[in-house]
């Protein structure tokens, strides 16, 4: 069993959850995941991790509410305990002198690239973090980012911060901003990270994406996390979470994530209520 | 007077085709004592059994059924149990028709002896007494070994150990022990009560056990090693095999170790009581034609399926299962594609799978596994609906421990290299045995690899 440490709101749906796990906390590395599961009966949840602290002992992830699992995670408090927290899983986020590194992050991402970000500045590299959401009030850890950058950039569909648009105005907002990114990184939402890696194949930059695809087990023996990266069969848990965005399918990728949409969602509408199943 | 031996086996009592198909309670119900008594006596006590010798582990076979006979039961299991630590899970799942009973010299003539199926009563007798014995355990003697892997072979390796006075850790990757018995055999074949009830005996001899661990990744064997004397892996399988054939990434398309693990490991069926969905599929094919092949159709019928088909390349005779999973399937109402090869999968513009396009195949010269060649008959394609399909064709080693271990040596399959007759790799101190080194196959193979290394360890530790 796992004791849950932290778990909080840090803007509407969006957590932060950090769990005491040290024997996750000795090895976690940037682009990591670890799988847990919320209670006996929940399945077996993949989650980036966005930080860990070694002297604690804790590992923390940042994840949106979304379906019936998340909705369980959402609802832990301090001194529960979970029944499974395992990790790290995955291989690490390449992390090398680049030159020029610009970190593009949304949603649960926002958290998990804050490490990738970290180690970057610290092997050397120029460190710029772009942050997008659809408002304002949905960005979050600006503090804490600008502690491992040179400058966090926002941008919100609706202009309430930063630029107004989406990531599509990236080559714009390369000008503006005067950065000649020698690598770009991508954490959060798929359609995010497939919004990136199309605006920058055109400025032949390569674009790392961190994949969040179903997963059971996480130790590569399910397969169902499996994607096409330049046309072959890859499987995320174990040859990824991190691949070159160019070469990712996304149309059959963006498929596969909602295989299950319609039972993410069913239990959430069962209250329990005869009259209401 | 030399007493007229029956011809043919006690048969198993079992559920009902019609009724079980609803359930995803055991198909099998095991001998009662009476049943069993009359299958002893079936044995002849053979001077040199053979049967023992077509046993991976080496039971001592006659000498159990004798108890048996003698309605000794007690002494029977303690007779198993001084080479066998999981009775209940291999007089279940053991292929018995290719290894003890494929020698049993009855078998010239006529049926062979319920090997198997006796093996299983005295389990269960001994379970349903209630009392589980324990060996003695030897004086503690201070070494420590690791063990990656609480499935067959891991577990084969822990009670050995144990037994001999060693301090043994067993990790585990997943929340819950017992490996492929626990992820991948379906309740009705294995129900998962016995598998716990195996995993309690084997921790009741001391052995202790780390869940939500994965060696290479929470900690490397290299780190493990300045801990521990001596490291069995027997990390299992690993990455599911798929055909390489168009549209396989479609929705609807499982490997079996998804389809399994959702069902067996994380209890689908019970959806949405338990998180994990599992979709009730219309038409489904499974491709393949093993054990795990008849565990994902079965397992799809129980689970509402209309129509569900095994899709195989060569015949009914090449088909890899156990007979008796074969002829359960069949009595279930699954219906067999048989000299049938899948060219393609088709979807529709939403991602899911609708149809299969497949081609008919004729035998052919025996190819390098000794088995006829299937040879595709041209012209023969065909489509079949389906809204489901499984490939169960196998899977390559558990990647993990290769990709973060230097100089372990691997094959070219992935396969961590082994010594054939001790287990040890290429590494000092670490030996490894069952599906990470041969690639799947099965659970008592798994169990002797497991046997040999736990001697080879024994030997090298001196202690």
């Amino acid at each position: 069993m796992y004791r849950v440490v932290v778990r909080r709101m840090i803007v509407p749906n969006i957590h932060e959850l950090t769990v005491a796990a040290p024997e996750v906390t000795n090895a976690a590395r940037p682009g990591n995941f670890v799988i847990l599961r919320p209670d006996e009966a929940g399945e077996r949840v993949p989650l980036t991790i966005a930080d860990w602290d070694a002297a604690a002992g804790t590992v923390t992830s940042v994840f949106l509410q979304v379906g019936a699992s998340t909705s369980k995670l959402a609802r832990l408090k301090p001194d529960d305990v979970i029944p499974t927290y395992a990790g790290p899983l995955g291989n690490d986020t390449e992390i090398a002198h680049f030159g020029t590194v610009l970190c593009i992050a949304g949603c649960y991402g926002i958290g998990s690239i804050y490490p990738v970000a970290r180690s970057l500045q610290e092997a050397g590299n120029t460190v710029y973090v772009l942050i997008e959401a659809r408002s304002r009030y949905l960005l979050y850890w600006q503090d804490k980012l600008r502690g491992v950058c040179t400058r966090v950039i926002e941008i919100t569909r609706d202009g309430s911060a930063g630029y107004k648009g989406h990531i599509t105005r990236l080559p714009e907002i390369l000008i503006l901003e005067k950065i000649k990114p020698d690598r770009i990184i991508v954490n959060g939402c798929t359609f995010l990270m497939m919004k990136a890696s199309e605006v920058t194949r055109p400025l032949g930059i390569k674009t790392i994406v961190n994949m969040n695809p179903i997963m059971i087990d996480g130790t590569g023996m399910c397969g169902v996390c499996r994607l096409t990266v330049g046309g072959k069969m890859k499987f995320a848990c174990v040859d990824g979470p991190d691949f070159d965005g160019h070469e990712v399918d996304w149309v059959e990728f963006l498929k596969r994530r909602q295989t299950y949409n319609p039972e993410e969602v069913q239990p959430l509408r069962r209250s329990g209520c005869a009259s209401h199943y | 007077m030399p007493v007229k031996i029956d011809p043919k086996k006690r048969p198993m009592p079992k559920q009902e085709p019609y009724e079980r198909v609803r359930n995803f309670d055991e198909v099998a119900l095991g001998y009662t004592p009476e049943l069993a008594r009359e299958e002893a006596t079936r044995c002849l006590v053979c001077k040199n059994p053979r049967c023992v010798e077509g046993c991976p582990v080496g039971i001592d076979i006659p000498g159990f059924i004798q108890s048996i006979v003698e309605g000794d039961f007690g002494a029977g299991i303690r007779r198993i149990k001084e080479k066998n630590a999981l009775p209940a899970v291999c007089g279940r799942v053991c292929p018995q028709e290719e290894q003890c009973e494929k020698v049993c010299v009855l078998g010239k003539k006529h049926e062979p002896v319920a090997i198997g199926r006796l093996e299983r009563f005295l389990a269960d007798y001994e379970a349903a007494s209630g009392t589980i014995e324990r060996p003695d355990v030897a004086q503690p003697n201070g070494r420590r070994v690791a063990i990656v892997g609480s499935g067959p072979a891991g577990i084969t390796v822990a009670n050995d150990l144990a037994l001999q006075g060693y301090d043994v850790t067993i990790f585990e990757a997943l929340h819950e022990a017992g490996g492929v018995l626990t992820y991948g055999i379906p309740e009705f074949r294995l129900p998962k009560a016995i598998v716990r009830r195996e995993v309690e005996y084997v921790k009741g001899l001391g052995v202790k056990l780390h869940l939500d661990f994965i060696v290479g990744k929470t900690r490397t064997v290299d780190r493990l090693l300045e801990e521990f004397d001596a490291m069995f892996i027997g990390a299992g399988a690993g990455l599911p095999w798929f055909m390489e054939i168009p549209g396989e990434n479609l929705n609807g398309v499982y490997s079996a170790n998804e389809y399994l693990t959702r069902c067996n490991l994380m209890k689908g069926f019970r959806f949405p009581a338990c998180d994990t969905p599992l979709k009730r599929a219309s038409r489904m094919a499974v491709f393949g034609g093993g054990n795990v092949a008849m565990d994902a159709a079965r397992t799809a019928l129980r689970l509402g399926a209309d129509e569900v088909h095994i899709v195989y390349r060569r015949g009914r005779d090449e088909m890899p299962a156990r007979i008796e999973e074969i002829e359960n399937a069949e009595e279930e109402g699954i219906i067999f594609e048989l000299l049938t090869l899948p060219l393609r999968l088709l979807g529709n513009e939403h991602g899911w799978l609708t149809e299969i396009e497949c081609q008919r195949m004729a035998l052919g010269e025996p190819d390098g596994s000794g088995r006829p060649r299937p040879v595709p008959i041209e012209g023969s394609e065909f489509r079949m609906e389906a809204d489901a399909a499984v490939c169960a064709i196998g899977n390559s080693p558990n990647p993990l421990i290769p990709m973060t271990t230097p100089r372990l040596n691997v094959g070219k399959k992935g396969n961590i290299e082994a010594d054939p007759e001790t287990g040890q790799t290429s590494r000092e101190r670490v030996w490894a045995g069952g599906d990470v080194v041969t690639g799947a196959a099965t659970v008592i193979s798994a169990m002797g690899a497991g046997r040999k290394a736990a001697r080879s360890i024994h030997e090298t530790l001196g202690a």
